[in-house]
């Protein structure tokens, strides 16, 4: 593809926390594992330590928490004569009829859009760094941007439903209080947070020319 | 090969590619070309008007949480909150997940982003490192991607027009900090932290 030298042919590592250009080798009477950069003190590693492992484990462990934050309502709202329980699918689909379809979109797409996507983005990721695969490298390091740049806004119903039961305390007239579903959405946000700042990108290049 | 100083090459986090470093002029921005990442910007920031930023972005913060978000009303009866009132209610409410979740992403970690940020740029304009300032380098690395101030304005947006169904809904002057430290984050998300390590100097450290 190109003729550009890459990092680890020439022995060196590019510090994950403060991006110095470091020498991939021990310092005298050091162990690989102990290899920290001069700079900032952080351990350097060629790839990022672990990293299909931690990242398969995050991200089944963010869809285990997933499903119940579907299936598990998330908020309820009470008032004299009924009580009704929200999902986030739900609550979508009454924003969409009652409040603003604008914005019905906009949840729709932080709270199921974004998650699904990074679990497909995510495993498909996986799954072809780990056999190698050199097809469409670009385009893949591209989608892990996208996931790593919009991941964090699929907490917008967490806080939606936040400050709807701070506000919403009207004695008998009207309350809302959080479900579980909230805890298990919340906890999925950070779960694939923390997946995708495991996985490290740049074994999406690794197969095709640096394998030896 | 021949590195005369580790500062003079440049490598893609996202596909290790190595580069030569080059001066950057005015508006110029190094992109990876194997994987198109943006490896540096030219920073049109002074030290100087970035601590500026930071400093009003404080005073922002500050009265962003003092004030009350959002009031409701309900036949005369009226319900605001900050959002440390959210924060506790939930955590009374069982969902004390949500409720560090909300005081860490929210409170702490931006508040903590600020200082340190403002710490570092004052010593940063003499050129200087602060002190402390290779451990909060390292933490502002880590809390980076935890701060979501700009989530809970959308979040109150929505809120506001869910709740505007079945109540009066005042807005209230917090909902107007928030909105202008959201365009002062948005401002600020442009700037690379790192280039703090190339701009100070270490000797006197």
């Amino acid at each position: 593809m190109s003729a550009l030298p890459r990092a680890t042919e020439l022995g060196l590592i590019g510090c994950q926390v403060c991006g110095l250009v470091c020498r991939d080798a021990p310092a005298d009477g050091a162990s690989r594992d102990e290899m920290a950069c001069p700079r900032c003190g952080s351990a350097l590693h060629r790839r990022k330590p672990a990293s299909y492992a931690r990242t398969w484990a995050l991200l089944i462990a963010a869809f285990l928490m997933y499903i119940p934050a579907n299936v598990v309502p998330i908020m309820r709202t009470a008032s004299l004569n009924d009580i009704d329980d929200n999902t986030i699918l739900t609550g979508v689909v009454e924003l969409w009829v009652k409040g603003s379809p604008y914005l019905a979109v906009i949840v729709f797409t932080a709270s199921i859009v974004v998650p699904m996507l990074k679990f497909l983005v995510m495993g498909t990721l996986l799954v072809s760094s780990q056999r190698g695969s050199g097809w469409a490298q670009s385009q893949r390091t591209k989608l892990f941007r996208l996931v790593e740049l919009i991941g964090y806004w699929s907490m917008l119903d967490v806080f939606v439903v936040s400050l709807l039961t701070a506000l919403v305390r009207f004695n008998l007239l009207s309350r809302v209080e959080p479900l579980p579903g909230v805890i298990f959405f919340g906890l999925t946000v950070v779960l694939t947070m923390l997946a995708s700042m495991s996985f490290d990108p740049r074994l999406i290049w690794d197969g095709w020319d640096t394998d030896d | 090969m021949d590195l005369a100083s580790p500062q003079a090459l440049l490598i893609c986090e996202y596909c290790d590619t190595v580069y030569r470093r080059r001066t950057l002029a005015r508006g110029e921005v190094a992109q990876c070309t194997c994987c198109e990442a943006i490896l540096e910007r030219h920073h049109g920031l002074s030290v100087n008007a970035m601590l500026a930023l930071v400093l009003t972005a404080m005073i922002v913060f500050v009265l962003a949480n003092m004030w009350p978000i959002v009031t409701l009303g309900l036949n005369g009866q009226y319900s605001s909150t900050t959002l440390w009132g959210m924060i506790i209610q939930m955590w009374q409410q069982q969902a004390q997940v949500v409720s560090v979740l909300a005081a860490a992403t929210l409170f702490f970690f931006p508040l903590v982003k600020m200082l340190s940020l403002g710490w570092l740029l004052w010593f940063g304009r003499q050129g200087r490192r602060a002190p402390g300032f290779v451990p909060i380098m390292v933490t502002l690395h880590y809390i980076g991607p935890w701060t979501m101030s700009e989530v809970f304005v959308l979040g109150a947006l929505v809120a506001i027009v869910k709740a505007r169904v079945y109540f009066e809904v005042v807005a209230d002057p917090g909902i107007y900090a928030y909105a202008v430290l959201t365009l002062l984050i948005t401002i600020f998300a442009s700037v690379d932290v790192r280039q703090l390590w190339d701009l100070t100097t270490e000797a006197p450290a």
